[in-house]
């Protein structure tokens, strides 16, 4: 009904700590600051905001598509009687809270991989500089 | 069958990001944008199918020929999406180069 607003919400906060990120990240010059062995936040934060907005859109179009959401207000058809705003908030509390908490954690483990990645080839070049 | 459309519209072009030559058709946008949505979709289906159990398996035509669609009409969208933000950010110069000639 509206599950795709609680991701869009997280979608909302992780843009602003992204940009927040990126702007602590930045030198003087405004060229990101990279270290070598290391995937900057807010490049890993734009991976989250990435999945984040694009699922929420996919999945806006899906609700407009429907017909459970309208251009006039409120907006969502299940606004109009109050058992099927109950049902909507069910549903965001289950569905929309499992989407952003999936969504989270799989951006959380190709992280994790990233960041392996990332070291595993600065270490084999450490070894050849050293051999 | 949305959720099936989505992600091999993900898997295809992780694909091709993957054997890419260079970045400037920007297609990393595009597989985030279609692996969110799968995801997404997926968990939608996970609870479907925890109501619905065996029927889940069972749609009836009218419903899949409706879900095709809205799957097809989906990938469309994202590659509308993608399309749009790779003329406004011109990784190429292509559009630049463009509107200084006319």
């Amino acid at each position: 009904m509206a599950c795709f607003l609680v991701s869009a919400a997280e979608a909302v906060v992780v843009t602003a700590v992204e940009k927040n990120a990126e702007k602590k990240e930045c030198k003087h010059d405004g060229h990101v600051e990279v270290k070598e062995t290391k995937i900057p936040l807010s490049r890993k934060l734009k991976w989250l905001t990435y999945l984040l907005w694009g699922g929420v859109a996919m999945l806006a179009f899906e609700h407009i598509w429907h017909g459970e959401v309208t251009p006039f207000f409120p907006f969502l058809t299940a606004m109009n009687s109050p058992e099927d705003a109950s049902e909507m908030f069910r549903e965001m509390a289950t569905v929309g809270v499992g989407m952003a908490v999936l969504l989270t954690g799989v951006w959380g483990g190709m992280c994790a991989v990233a960041d392996r990645i990332v070291k595993r080839e600065s270490d084999s070049e450490t070894k050849e500089e050293t051999v | 069958m949305t959720l099936l459309i989505m992600v091999f519209a993900a898997v295809t072009v992780t694909v091709k990001w993957y054997t890419r030559k260079d970045d400037s058709m920007r297609l990393g946008i595009l597989c985030f944008l279609y692996w969110g949505a799968s995801i997404m979709w997926l968990v939608d289906a996970l609870f479907e199918y925890a109501e619905l159990r065996a029927d889940y398996f069972a749609p009836s035509p009218e419903d899949m020929l409706n879900d095709t669609f809205l799957g097809l009409s989906a990938v469309a969208l994202g590659l509308v999406i993608w399309l749009v933000r790779l003329l406004v950010t011109d990784p190429k110069g292509s559009v630049r180069r463009m509107l200084k000639q006319s």
